[in-house]
């Protein structure tokens, strides 16, 4: 194959020239600050054009996880690949651009400025003015960004994040600081954009964001993915119970078609029921199998999701 | 946009060529620069000030100083401090980009590292052409400072150019200090530094071993290297050691910082 960049991209002869990369490929994704673990063997694939909300507590990951993703940190092991790119080749493109939490803004710049600083830095990108629009923020073009309020920033960077038309957008906790009708305006400009096939990840602590705007949430608590799926299922994870009980030689295929079971898991001679009808697993396995030393928890994702709502005094790898 | 993408589409999507270096942004830095009214005063204002302070004096403006007289000889001096003053002042600027993440955010474009570093060079040296151009414009209208027409692009070229040695100390600096604090700073280290270098007082005037310190610092080899085109005074070899030592531990600094900074933790 005719090589006639100066960027080559990795792997590339092994990628079909006619397939479709992911949008995210993440194998074995591991990430540690000192002897904190921040993300742990992570895999996770995310389709183009999907809508993915990273939905977890302060602290869960998310953001070591994005930065990752981005190449702002190197995984301390496995691998992460955008768009069947590393990172950085798919971030000179102009294929991924992220709003980040905070930061990353010039205070002495105007808005319009702003905008076309990062416009000019990419081969070829979209009109800045039309950006800006479709952010809320044209009409502000000439105000200094230290004089915008935090959602006029935080739209500002929407804006600039859409200026090399990616295919990829990557909002890390995008709604941080921003009012009810804020939120609302942004997140109706984020699914104009996902209309048009763009990829989307967004992460979020709030579940009610993640289900609204998300069409398949990945539920993440202490660098693990503890629950991916629409947010319908991952509602009904989080709303169950577990049954535990002692059932030596169980399998997961018996498990799983144990009536009302939701997910399953084998610890050694335990195993680990998730309901969202605790009763009827616990009848069934009490009266069709063997099982003994019963307990019935409403631990778990349910836990999780306490601490996705309330404060998490455990912040392993801080927010970073 | 379509809705997916295939590989060879997404590769054929363009990188910028050289590394993203852009005239816009350089355009856009500058206009940084002169918006703010500090680096302004400091390095353009404060510089011609201290010429009408300094090098308009009657007891000596006048008296020769080899192909001119001691008025040009100062208005050299001063327009070193303020080249200096604006180039650190560009490196340095660096410095608060990182504290407000504008660092970070730049690692999200194709904008390389070296592209950045070579967009700042250049801005400190707008600057600092600015602020020669300002103290021998104001040294020509007060008529006391007297060289040859020649001499004046020379030595004001020679300043400018050796403004880069700042341009090094102020990346260090602005790697070296994540703070917003920097300007200040900076101010107070120049204002030792020109001390050391003899920009505002003689050298000869000082007790001995502040003398014998003052030549082992870095404005010392530059401030003399820059007015050789006037005295006409022999090189010695202390003078080109000082400017090639001094800008070997910048760069050396500025790299080494640099890497921690852009180290992918």
């Amino acid at each position: 194959m005719a090589m006639t960049t100066t960027d080559p991209v990795m792997g590339a002869d092994a990628l079909a020239d006619a397939a479709t990369p992911p949008a995210v490929s993440l194998r074995g994704l591991s990430k540690n600050f000192g002897a904190v673990q921040a993300v742990r063997d992570v895999d996770l694939t995310i389709d183009q054009g999907e809508v993915v909300a990273f939905l977890g507590p302060n602290g869960a990951g998310k953001t070591s996880t994005i930065d990752m993703i981005l190449g702002l940190s190197v995984p301390s092991s496995g691998e992460v690949s955008v768009l069947g790119m590393t990172p950085q080749q798919a971030i000179r493109r102009g294929l991924v651009s992220a709003v980040m939490q905070t930061g990353g803004l010039l205070r002495d710049l105007t808005v319009g400025e702003t905008a076309r600083y990062t416009a000019s830095l990419f081969a070829r990108s979209t009109d800045v003015t039309a950006a800006l629009r479709r952010a809320g923020v044209a009409g502000i073009a000439d105000r200094r960004v230290g004089k915008c309020s935090g959602g006029e920033q935080q739209r500002l960077r929407f804006a600039m994040a859409l200026l090399s038309d990616p295919e990829l957008l990557i909002l890390d906790e995008p709604t941080t600081g921003m009012d009810v009708e804020g939120r609302r305006d942004f997140w109706a400009a984020i699914r104009h954009d996902a209309g048009e096939g763009r990829t989307v990840l967004f992460a979020t602590h709030y579940l009610e964001e993640a289900d609204a705007y998300a069409d398949r949430i990945v539920l993440i608590r202490r660098g693990v993915i503890v629950a991916d799926g629409t947010g319908a299922q991952v509602k009904s994870l989080a709303s169950g119970r577990t049954v535990r009980a002692t059932l030596p030689g169980a399998t997961e295929g018996a498990l799983r078609s144990v009536p009302g079971a939701d997910s399953v898991e084998i610890r050694g001679d335990s195993v680990l029921i998730h309901s969202g009808d605790a009763d009827k697993v616990a009848r069934y396995l009490l009266t069709e199998t063997g099982a003994h030393d019963l307990e019935i928890t409403s631990r778990g994702l349910e836990e999780a999701f306490l601490a996705l709502t309330g404060d998490d005094d455990e912040n392993p790898g801080g927010n970073r | 946009m379509t809705t997916t993408a295939t590989a060879s589409e997404l590769r054929r999507r363009p990188v910028p060529p050289l590394g993203g270096f852009r005239l816009t942004v350089l355009g856009l830095e500058v206009r940084r620069l002169l918006r703010n009214r500090r680096t302004l005063i400091f390095t353009m204002i404060a510089p011609a000030i201290f010429f009408l302070l300094f090098g308009l004096n009657a007891a000596y403006a006048g008296k020769p100083a080899g192909h001119g007289n001691v008025s040009a000889f100062i208005l050299i001096n001063m327009a070193l401090y303020g080249a200096v003053l604006a180039t650190t002042s560009g490196g340095a600027m660096i410095s608060i980009e990182r504290s407000q993440g504008w660092s970070r955010q730049l690692r999200l474009t194709p904008l390389t590292p070296v592209a950045y570093i070579a967009t700042k060079m250049m801005t400190s040296l707008v600057l600092g052409f600015g602020s020669v151009a300002v103290v021998y414009i104001v040294g020509l209208l007060s008529g006391k400072p007297s060289m040859p027409v020649y001499l004046w692009i020379v030595t004001g070229l020679c300043v400018w150019i050796g403004s880069l040695l700042f341009a090094a100390f102020g990346l260090f600096l602005g790697y070296l200090l994540p703070t917003e604090n920097v300007m200040q700073f900076m101010g107070f280290i120049m204002m030792l530094l020109s001390f050391g270098g003899g920009l505002f007082i003689p050298l000869s005037s000082y007790p001995h071993v502040l003398q014998d310190l003052a030549q082992y610092t870095p404005l010392y080899g530059l401030n003399q290297l820059v007015h050789v085109p006037l005295t006409g005074a022999t090189v010695a070899w202390q003078w080109p050691v000082n400017v090639i030592a001094w800008l070997a531990i910048f760069v050396a600094g500025a790299v080494w910082r640099f890497r921690k900074d852009t180290a992918r933790g």
